[in-house]
């Protein structure tokens, strides 16, 4: 499918890619435009794209009437030490999955495996059950605590592993460095693709959980922003212009994330799909 | 102390330095996810209600969730709205990739807009798409009387378009991630295989059915099971545009757990539910395992 192809075909390829486009954007580029407007503008035929008076304010009014700043406080907070926590201790564990060998190991990696196909919805009860005996709802450690140890991170890490040549490490061996030194120095500063890849997932993910937090938050200083969006709707379901500041206010993180990593975005799509 | 270090075997010291690069997460994923997933089979065959003693009762849970006609309902619904969320993004998908394949100008900028709908919040999405599904001044019915359709669908106020509305918005959102994996299958291709067989006289027709096709069956497959799965377990778009509603009209799977959960408080009831939705999730990647061995060889 490399083959030149007509101008005819060429245009055409071109107008539905445009028209696909559109279709994908318009919903945002609605989003967006609509917080710019008053809220009685918001529904007007036809539609305004461009709001002739551009209502900034709508993006300063929101801050004040929902506790915005504590949200996003928690949602950067929370999506941080998840992400750190995270990919520390998947790569640790997958080094020694991959790189060590121990009594066990098979049949610890399949404990793993076996946990990875089976959805968190569908022990998400009895793992909240365990957090309130141990009084850790309604606190951000328990929301750490369930999130940080998943499976997936350890896998995907692990198959990246498996690729680095043994040789190469018995080389650093033999040189003198430890196990240790060898994960720190040699197979850290190489897997960096590997790693951006599982941070980016975990950050969206993170920064997106909308069941975690409404499961384990009910008091709202410790809430985070899908559910404080959720509120806000609750409250004033027809302030529609405000309601859509904030929605665009909670994608910029994700949208400035994307913008930097876009290929490291393609590479843990791509990761996460070629199975072993 | 020197030599008793030294009568520590090599084997077992290597035993321990593995064990120490293993065990900050497997602490972690032993208790908090390991033991609730074993307790999760334990729940589902008890009467419970948070409080005081469990009562043992069998398999009494599930014979409860196949009478109640929520669950059926929403099981059966589940699978209407997987049906169509997999074969819709599956040719969506398909379709973008083999197009974002060609040489063309802005073709980063193509695959990003496609892409970009994964990444955006959940919450965010679903009530745009509820204000442009508005039933009387939505964007979206505006549109449809303008092209004169006279009486446009009531979508999540109504209880024969919710569903339709919900999974037009999960085609939206994830056709750009299956884009993505199907991409790449599609890069993998080697370019020397179209050369090779337009050198032995192949069209473009010949080329796509006899070598591209057969390469990417392997990815297709890997994409119907995942979405699949996915759409099995879907619940944050669902509750954040209509919490299942109305009346019981979105209401899937994980909707039923969730309310019989954290709602009615019935343990036992939703645990039987969540090992129902385990066990069909279990076969499809049962399905997958076996096919990609096939597949492979």
């Amino acid at each position: 499918m490399v083959e030149r192809k007509s101008a005819k075909s060429q245009l055409f390829i071109y107008v539905l890619l445009i028209f696909i486009v559109a279709i994908t954007l318009l919903p945002l580029v609605w989003m967006f435009s609509a917080s710019l407007k008053l809220n009685k503008d918001v529904f007007t035929i036809p539609i305004q794209w461009i709001p002739r008076n551009p209502v900034w304010k709508n993006y300063i009014t929101i801050w004040k009437k929902i506790p915005l700043a504590k949200f996003t406080t928690n949602s950067f907070k929370l999506t941080i030490i998840v992400c750190i926590i995270q990919v520390f201790t998947s790569s640790f564990a997958a080094y020694g999955f991959a790189k060590c060998h121990f009594p066990g190991r098979n049949f610890l990696f399949l404990l793993y495996v076996a946990t990875i196909s089976i959805p968190w919805q569908v022990y998400m009860l009895p793992q909240f059950i365990e957090m309130r005996t141990l009084g850790l709802t309604n606190s951000h450690l328990g929301y750490v605590l369930m999130q940080s140890f998943i499976a997936m991170g350890v896998f995907l890490v692990r198959q990246f592993y498996i690729s680095i040549p043994d040789e190469l490490l018995e080389a650093a061996r033999i040189d003198g460095l430890n196990e240790y030194s060898i994960y720190a120095r040699i197979v850290l500063p190489l897997s960096k693709p590997a790693l951006a890849s599982l941070t980016i997932m975990s950050f969206v993910t993170i920064w997106n959980d909308f069941m975690g937090p409404m499961i384990y938050f009910t008091r709202t200083e410790l809430k985070t922003i899908p559910l404080g969006i959720r509120m806000f709707i609750g409250q004033y379901s027809a302030e529609y212009s405000l309601i859509m500041a904030a929605a665009v206010l909670s994608i910029i993180p994700v949208f400035a994330v994307f913008m930097m990593f876009q290929k490291y975005f393609v590479q843990s799509v791509t990761s996460s799909g070629v199975k072993g | 102390m020197n030599n008793r270090k030294k009568k520590l075997s090599l084997r077992t010291r290597n035993a321990l330095i593995g064990y120490s690069f293993i065990l900050p997460n497997f602490i972690g994923f032993f208790i908090f996810v390991f033991i609730p997933v074993m307790f999760s089979l334990v729940l589902s065959l008890v009467s419970w209600n948070g409080f005081g003693p469990m009562k043992f009762v069998g398999l009494k849970n599930f014979v409860t969730i196949f009478k109640d006609k929520n669950f059926v309902n929403a099981l059966s619904r589940t699978m209407y709205y997987t049906f169509f969320t997999v074969v819709l993004t599956t040719f969506i998908a398909l379709g973008l990739a083999v197009l974002l394949n060609n040489k063309l100008r802005f073709r980063g900028f193509f695959r990003s807009a496609v892409f970009f709908p994964y990444v955006a919040s959940i919450v965010a999405v679903g009530v745009v798409w509820n204000m442009l599904f508005q039933k009387d001044f939505g964007p979206i019915n505006e549109f449809l009387r303008w092209i004169g359709i006279q009486n446009p669908p009531g979508w999540t106020a109504s209880v024969k378009w919710a569903i339709p509305a919900v999974i037009i918005v999960s085609v939206w959102k994830y056709m750009g991630y299956y884009m993505i994996v199907l991409l790449a299958a599609l890069q993998d291709i080697p370019v020397d295989l179209y050369e090779a067989a337009t050198i032995d006289g192949a069209n473009r027709r010949q080329y796509f059915w006899r070598i591209a096709a057969p390469l990417l069956t392997p990815a297709l497959f890997f994409v119907v099971l995942m979405l699949t799965v996915t759409s099995f377990k879907s619940f944050d778009l669902i509750y954040v545009m209509t919490e299942g509603g109305p009346g019981q009209a979105t209401t899937l799977v994980v909707n039923y757990i969730y309310s019989k959960s954290f709602i009615s408080e019935t343990y036992g009831v939703s645990s039987a539910a969540a090992m129902v939705l385990l066990f069909i999730i279990s076969i499809i990647t049962l399905i997958q395992f076996h096919a990609e061995k096939k597949l492979t060889n």
